[in-house]
């Protein structure tokens, strides 16, 4: 099922959570709603549902117009974040229940409601639980009771709010390998709410990143990570540095220096890169600064590096550099971005 | 090996609680509670039955089948019967309210339900007095159409609704608050209408907690004697109830008859109390309040 999302603008008491958001996700797809908490992410993934309606702006079903469609009408999965199962059902009468309150014309006779549940069960691989409450079960067996019991009513499009927010880390990694799985599997359009960009770049086919209320980007992982549209963008996804630079004639100056080409136009500007975008060099042109720590990532190594600003408080920039290289505490180092980018003022 | 340690070591003072008291603090805390609690309410409670009973099964039975008392029995029953479903449903409706939906107003209606609880029951009646009365404004009105509500079984109803009609708001609101919306939102999404929703899941989230409201509304709605007292008008065999009935025998000094139906009243307060035990039992303190 497709959905479009036109200029979507939704107000709690005059506040806007929403600001003419639009967004078009293709059938199938498997989309993430990226944002620090506040921007919206999840008001949208509830106007969706239809658990929230837009103060303005309109929401398509395919070609059919859902803005004013109930919950029920639009006939979604949604997985609440904290799960919501009943808990005074049981396994097998929570993931049945969709089914149960059907009008009586097209609700399945008891037996076929059983093995639907059964079969879904099967599916998340939680086969002979039928029998537990909820509360016998562990948060990732709770997490997939949830996405069993809103697949149960073959939905048009699945929901995911913060869907392994409340898991421990280890649980959280397995869930993300096999909702991937089963969105393959299914192939249902999913969108996915979460405030991990880790999560959101690997699990996703496209990120939809949104800060205050909009949309800043919507791309692949390699799309926003690699060519972020915004400086929010740049220093939400990854890690990155930032310094105010000069821009002249195609030059860039920071401090009054050339350090490089710049194909933002005139005026004042912020240049972005991020740690593993640079290479100690010694030359002239180079940036340069006092290491003022050194910390061991993973595979490689990260220098922070303060950069004299003239009296004030020195800028700060953190630089990958090999593991290897004789880097000293409060020694000067030279160095210089390989990739960048500058955003006008 | 610890054996040696221990002897020369000798034995380490057993551990205790910080916030532990010392024995004989224990034993004085809990003798005061013991002896105030069998002071004030297990010597009345006897005293209750005892009075009942000092002429034998069969005067007690009497007292309690007599045409005056069994109608105060009757009428309890019935004001009870009225009352508590009214507000059973009162309760569910404002709780529901004020748990679930954001509106101008929330904190003054919460105020306004706790309202019979802070005035005086004989306040409450008089209220009904006032506005029914032969010389209010609606008391004629009334009368002309052949409706009487004051000192006739109306006004005791008016009177129990009013001073009984916290118990069960009171028990769910929290409740419902700490329940919050999330269950009721994943039943729509799943398709279910309105009514299924509440049916299938919100009323078994609350049953317990509605059940432990219905209880000490019921309570309160046989007990009730200042409010009741304030409209009934005393009528014997007509409008009084129990806790009216008992006042009269006393005032009569017939204590045997006046403490069998007392002794029915208390009857009911420690079913009550064991009922409440039950449910806490049942799921937890944390649901069955102790909140009053």
């Amino acid at each position: 099922m497709e959905v479009t999302i036109n200029n979507i603008r939704k107000e709690f008491e005059r506040f806007p959570a929403l600001n003419d958001v639009s967004l078009k996700i293709a059938s199938g797809e498997l989309i993430a709603l990226l944002g620090p908490s506040g921007s919206g992410k999840t008001t949208l993934l509830r106007l969706i549902a239809g658990l929230d309606f837009p103060t303005s702006g309109k929401i398509f079903f395919g070609d059919q117009d859902a803005s004013h469609h109930s919950v029920q009408e639009r006939n979604v999965g949604f997985v609440f974040q904290h799960y919501a199962l009943f808990r005074h059902m049981t396994v097998a009468e929570n993931i049945g229940f969709g089914l149960k309150v059907r009008p009586t014309a097209s609700r399945p006779p008891k037996t076929e409601i059983r093995r639907r549940v059964s079969e879904l069960l099967d599916m998340v691989q939680l086969g002979g639980l039928e029998k537990r409450y909820p509360n016998q079960l562990s948060g990732g067996q709770r997490q997939r009771v949830a996405l069993a019991r809103a697949m149960a009513i073959e939905p048009r499009i699945l929901l995911l709010d913060e869907p392994f927010g409340a898991l421990d880390a280890k649980v959280r990694k397995e869930l993300r390998r096999w909702l991937r799985e089963f969105h393959d599997r299914t192939g249902h359009t999913t969108v996915f709410v979460t405030h991990d960009q880790e999560e959101a770049l690997e699990l996703a086919d496209r990120v939809v990143v949104m800060s205050q209320g909009k949309i800043e980007q919507v791309g692949s992982a390699d799309d926003v990570y690699d060519r972020p549209g915004s400086p929010f963008v740049f220093s939400f996804i990854g890690e990155s540095s930032q310094l105010p630079v000069e821009v002249r004639d195609g030059t860039m100056l920071f401090q009054g220096q050339p350090i490089g080409i710049a194909e933002a136009g005139d005026g004042a500007g912020e240049l972005f890169f991020r740690p593993e975008d640079v290479t100690l060099v010694d030359a002239p042109d180079a940036l340069f600064g006092k290491v003022t720590a050194c910390r061991r990532l993973a595979g490689t190594r990260i220098a922070e590096i303060d950069i004299a600003n003239d009296g004030h408080a020195p800028y700060h920039v953190e630089v990958e550099v090999p593991l290897h290289a004789p880097i000293e505490l409060g020694s000067e180092t030279r160095f210089r971005p390989t990739r960048w980018k500058v955003f006008r003022k | 090996m610890s054996e040696d340690a221990r002897s020369v070591l000798g034995n380490p003072p057993p551990f205790r609680n910080p916030a532990d008291e010392r024995p004989l603090a224990k034993i004085l805390l809990i003798g005061l509670a013991l002896v105030f609690l069998a002071f004030f309410l297990l010597l009345p409670l006897v005293s209750v039955f005892v009075e009942a009973f000092r002429k034998g099964w069969s005067e007690y039975y009497e007292a309690l089948i007599e045409p005056d008392a069994a109608a105060a029995i009757r009428l309890t029953l019935l004001v009870a019967a009225i009352s508590v479903p009214l507000n059973l449903v009162f309760g569910l409706c404002a709780s529901w309210a004020i748990a679930k939906f954001e509106f101008k107003g929330k904190s003054f209606l919460i105020t306004l339900i706790d309202l019979p609880f802070s005035i005086s029951p004989v306040i409450s009646g008089l209220v009904y007095v006032l506005l029914f009365g032969s010389n209010s404004l609606l008391g004629p009105i009334l009368k002309s159409q052949g409706i009487t509500i004051l000192f006739a079984v109306p006004g005791i109803v008016l009177a129990t609704v009013f001073v009984t009609f916290p118990f069960v708001a009171r028990e769910l609101i929290p409740l419902m608050e700490d329940q919050g919306t999330g269950d009721e939102e994943a039943a729509l999404s799943l398709g279910a209408s309105g009514w299924q929703t509440f049916w299938y899941v919100t009323l078994p989230n609350i049953k317990w907690g509605l059940l432990y409201g219905v209880l000490l509304c019921n309570a309160r709605a046989m007990g009730e004697f200042g409010a009741v007292s304030v409209v009934s008008g005393h009528i014997r065999g007509l409008t009084n109830t129990m806790p009216l009935h008992v006042e009269i025998l006393y005032n009569e000094y017939n204590f045997v008859a006046a403490f069998a139906v007392a002794s029915l009243l208390a009857l009911l307060a420690l079913v009550t109390l064991a009922l409440k035990t039950l449910l806490e039992l049942r799921f937890g303190a944390g649901a069955a309040g102790g909140r009053h």
